[in-house]
């Protein structure tokens, strides 16, 4: 008996382990990257360090959210960086309308450029990463000669103030990534897109059958996406108090899909962990930041991360053919 | 001497005997035709013969020599090829390279020479009646040539067998009579070929032999012109009487619970859809339970998705409780009250990695919900109305549903259909690959529907559920409407030879 259960256990512990991987890998990975910095990193646990982290993570958040609600329903947005750019085009030209016109500007920006993907996508039938890829290409190429090429210093305190702005000793930027997080958590569990987005994910012919309007809620993906990526571009703008449309948010739909992908949302659709894409995104920000403070050379941090990669893309594999 | 030949061949997975000790064999010159329905065995027996598949028991000979094909590379090497439905050659390159593909003329600096290979294919492809220009991108082919440039490529790799799978399923009647035409060649040719096809008359028209297959076992072999039509129609579909009453009949009651004087429910007027319905109408009354009769590709499943908005029609009418349903898409067809369970409960019906309650909520999450808002109370009162109902067993309404057992998961479907109150169920294969248990749920379950007033259409491969779950049948062949029973008529007698009836001769 007792020899028995000696021989079942790691067995058992295995199995337990591959499901646990994927669900709280990241956050264990979070854990251990911490401890590591408390010890071996001098300076690491200090307010200064923590604010500094969280204000460059914050961006990336607002995108992967979407970029997670986009993977959701199979699809993949490659536009994010050109929205974000754009949106940074904008915000200096409409600045003299006020800072509410300027953000409703470029929020609107977001929303066109999403409509245009969601159609593509759900209408003409493209694929996603090619849909998106046109305005990849595109949407920077606009957003520079609407900007004509030029990097605008921005002065409006008012419009300052969300980039680099504190409230109750927190930035402003982290208040709206926190506030994203909740929005997007509560939009994928409680209310009705959410739940047809899942199931979109999950079977499209058997949503299509079930008489969901399949196309309306994935044209909404693509724009809820497109906004969030646009809020990203005018508090980077907000943050570097400049616009250049040529820089804002270059490689960032890569960043956005790793953190989702780390954060064990799998790419075949179907389920979105919003809280595993904010830690996704907090591990591969720290993983950078304990590179830089040990003086590693920046190529060898994409090595790392390469790495990370391939281990939740394994991790989630492994848990598919169970 | 048989050219290829398996012994006793036996295939498992994991809970299905696909094959259980089936022999066939194949003669040189002969046109063999390989039957049965759904789920029979036929895909696995071809796919053992082209080494797709090992087989898990028996012997496959070939050339009287023991033979073993390890890829299907391998069994194409020796000689057999395959053409599929679907026809699976590149879209993209020109109908001659797709002819050459891998075998492709060299010029003296061994490059290919494409004069060369365009003159030998038109001159090959002329004898398959394809006249066209062999540098045309062959995905711009109408897919009955298509059909025939694959055939042909089968052929010119010095092919002794000829697998076809349904080689007749998208070509248009003028098309099937000129791939009949190098059937006969080939026949000549002493190559034999294995037909597997669903269309009774071509079967007499173009073949010598005959296997039948029925869940997995051979249940006939033999010479063709010997099996009369209904013989062979009740030989795929029909169990004989010995297994049902060792299986026990179906869970349905029999009463007839339709009634003669009610306005239709249901009323569908000349659908058609290209080369699938011909003018398909039928009624069903409230309270009654219509059967959809025929073989695999009648176009059974097509007039239900019809119905149901998911399958693209020509022209045709459908109402549903005296209102038109105009342009039917999946949403409309919903709204007025058609609810649809697809043959392939997997691939469109259920979301695997969704809940049970998800699932089941999913049609309706309008109703359940306030400004986009869902509530869980409204869902689970839904939900555990349904569960208790159909007896849905699982661990917790939470479960992924992709984890339940085949029949549970065909109630949650079931539920979720329920749950948008419909007018019409349509049901297509309600009980395939569930348990024989749950199969009676299910069974008395649309006796239940219909006994409250539902108008039920029913698609069933299986003659005894069919019959005994109708009050009427429609008798669908080729896409027509071949005849319809009622009362008495209602049996797997008149089922089965109203399938076998011969069709009248177009030409």
């Amino acid at each position: 008996m007792s020899t028995e259960t000696v021989a079942a256990r790691p067995v058992v512990d295995a199995a337990r382990l591959k499901a646990w991987l994927p669900k709280y890998g990241v956050y264990a990975a979070i854990v251990l990257l911490v401890v590591y910095n408390i010890f071996f990193t001098p300076y690491f646990a200090t307010w200064s360090n923590l604010r500094i982290q969280l204000i460059q993570v914050a961006p990336i958040v607002i995108v992967a959210l979407g970029m997670a609600l986009v993977i959701g329903t199979e699809g993949i947005d490659l536009s994010v960086g050109s929205v974000m750019a754009l949106a940074a085009a904008f915000i200096p030209l409409y600045l003299g309308y006020g800072v509410v016109a300027a953000i409703i500007v470029a929020l609107l920006a977001g929303v066109a450029v999403g409509f245009i993907n969601g159609i593509l996508v759900a209408r003409v039938g493209l694929q996603p990463i090619v849909a998106t890829l046109a305005l990849f290409v595109g949407g920077r190429g606009l957003a520079v000669v609407i900007s004509e090429g030029k990097l605008v210093d921005i002065r409006n305190a008012d419009f300052l103030y969300l980039g680099s702005g504190d409230l109750l000793g927190i930035p402003v930027l982290v208040w709206i990534a926190a506030a994203m997080v909740l929005i997007v958590g509560f939009v994928v569990r409680r209310t009705v897109f959410g739940r047809r987005l899942l199931a979109i994910g999950g079977n499209r012919p058997a949503a299509e059958l079930a008489g969901l309007p399949v196309k309306r809620v994935l044209i909404t993906v693509y724009i809820v996406c497109a906004v969030l990526a646009s809020i990203a571009g005018l508090l980077s703008v907000a943050r570097i108090q400049s616009s250049d449309a040529s820089s804002v948010g270059l490689l960032i739909e890569l960043s956005a899909i790793t953190a989702v992908v780390v954060g064990g949302t799998p790419l075949t659709g179907g389920k979105v962990r919003v809280l595993g894409t904010v830690a996704g995104a907090l591990l591969m920000q720290l993983v950078i930041a304990t590179m830089i403070k040990h003086n590693l050379q920046p190529s060898t941090t994409e090595m790392v991360q390469a790495v990370i990669i391939l281990i939740a893309v394994y991790v989630a594999r492994e848990r598919k053919t169970r | 001497m048989a050219l290829l030949e398996v012994v006793d061949v036996s295939k498992i997975f994991p809970g299905v005997r696909a094959l259980d000790s089936v022999s066939f064999t194949l003669q040189p010159g002969e046109v063999h035709a390989l039957v049965g329905e759904n789920g029979a065995g036929k895909s696995t027996l071809i796919k053992v013969l082209t080494g797709v598949y090992k087989p898990d028991g028996g012997e496959l000979k070939y050339q009287d020599q023991p033979a073993q094909f390890g890829t299907p590379m391998d069994a194409q090497r020796a000689g057999i090829s395959t053409i599929y439905q679907e026809v699976n050659l590149v879209p993209l390159m020109s109908v001659a390279q797709n002819l050459f593909l891998g075998r492709e003329p060299r010029n003296a600096f061994g490059l290919i020479d494409r004069g060369r290979m365009d003159r030998e294919a038109r001159e090959v492809l002329a004898g398959y009646g394809v006249t066209t220009d062999v540098r045309r991108q062959l995905g711009t082919l109408a897919l009955g040539a298509q059909q025939m440039v694959a055939l042909a490529r089968a052929v010119m790799i010095d092919a002794k067998v000829v697998i076809m799978d349904e080689p007749t399923s998208s070509l248009e009647p003028r098309e099937v009579q000129t791939l009949f035409g190098v059937i006969r060649d080939l026949h000549a040719k002493g190559i034999g070929i294995v037909y597997v096809s669903h269309r009774l008359d071509e079967l007499y028209e173009i073949c010598d032999a005959v296997t039948i297959l029925r869940d997995g076992k051979l249940v006939h072999t033999g010479k063709l012109a010997d099996l009369e039509r209904i013989k062979l129609v009740s030989l795929m579909l029909g169990r004989d009487m010995a297994e049902v009453r060792r299986e026990g009949a179906t869970a349905f009651s029999g009463s007839a619970t339709g009634d003669e004087e009610a306005a239709p429910v249901l009323r569908v007027r000349e659908l058609n859809s290209r080369h699938k319905l011909h003018d398909v109408s039928f009624d069903v009354r409230p309270g009654e339970v219509v059967g959809l009769g025929g073989l695999l590709g009648a176009g059974r499943s097509e007039t239900v998705k019809a119905i149901g908005g998911a399958y693209h029609l020509d022209s045709g009418q459908i109402e549903v409780d005296g209102k038109e349903l105009k342009k039917p898409t999946p949403v409309r067809a919903v709204k007025a009250g058609v609810a649809v369970q697809p043959e392939d409960r997997k691939a469109e019906g259920i979301v695997p990695g969704l809940s049970v309650r998800e699932n089941i909520a999913l049609a309706v999450l309008p109703r359940v919900s306030r400004g986009g808002f869902v509530s869980d109370a409204k869902i689970d009162e839904i939900v555990d109305k349904y569960m208790k109902r159909l007896r849905i067993k699982a661990s917790s309404p939470d479960q992924a549903v992709g984890d339940l057992s085949g029949g549970n998961q065909q109630k949650v479907l079931l539920a979720r259909l329920l749950a948008t109150d419909p007018k019409v169920l349509l049901l297509d294969e309600p009980t395939r690959g569930i348990d024989v248990g749950a199969k009676a749920e299910v069974q008395s379950l649309i006796d239940e529907l219909a006994a409250e007033g539902l108008g039920v259409v029913l698609v069933s491969s299986d003659a005894e559920e069919l019959v005994e779950g109708s009050d009427r049948v429609v008798v669908l062949r080729d896409g027509v409407v071949v005849g319809t029973l009622t009362g008495a008529e209602v049996t797997a007698e008149d089922l089965m030879s109203t399938i076998a009836t011969e069709a009248p001769r177009e030409h």
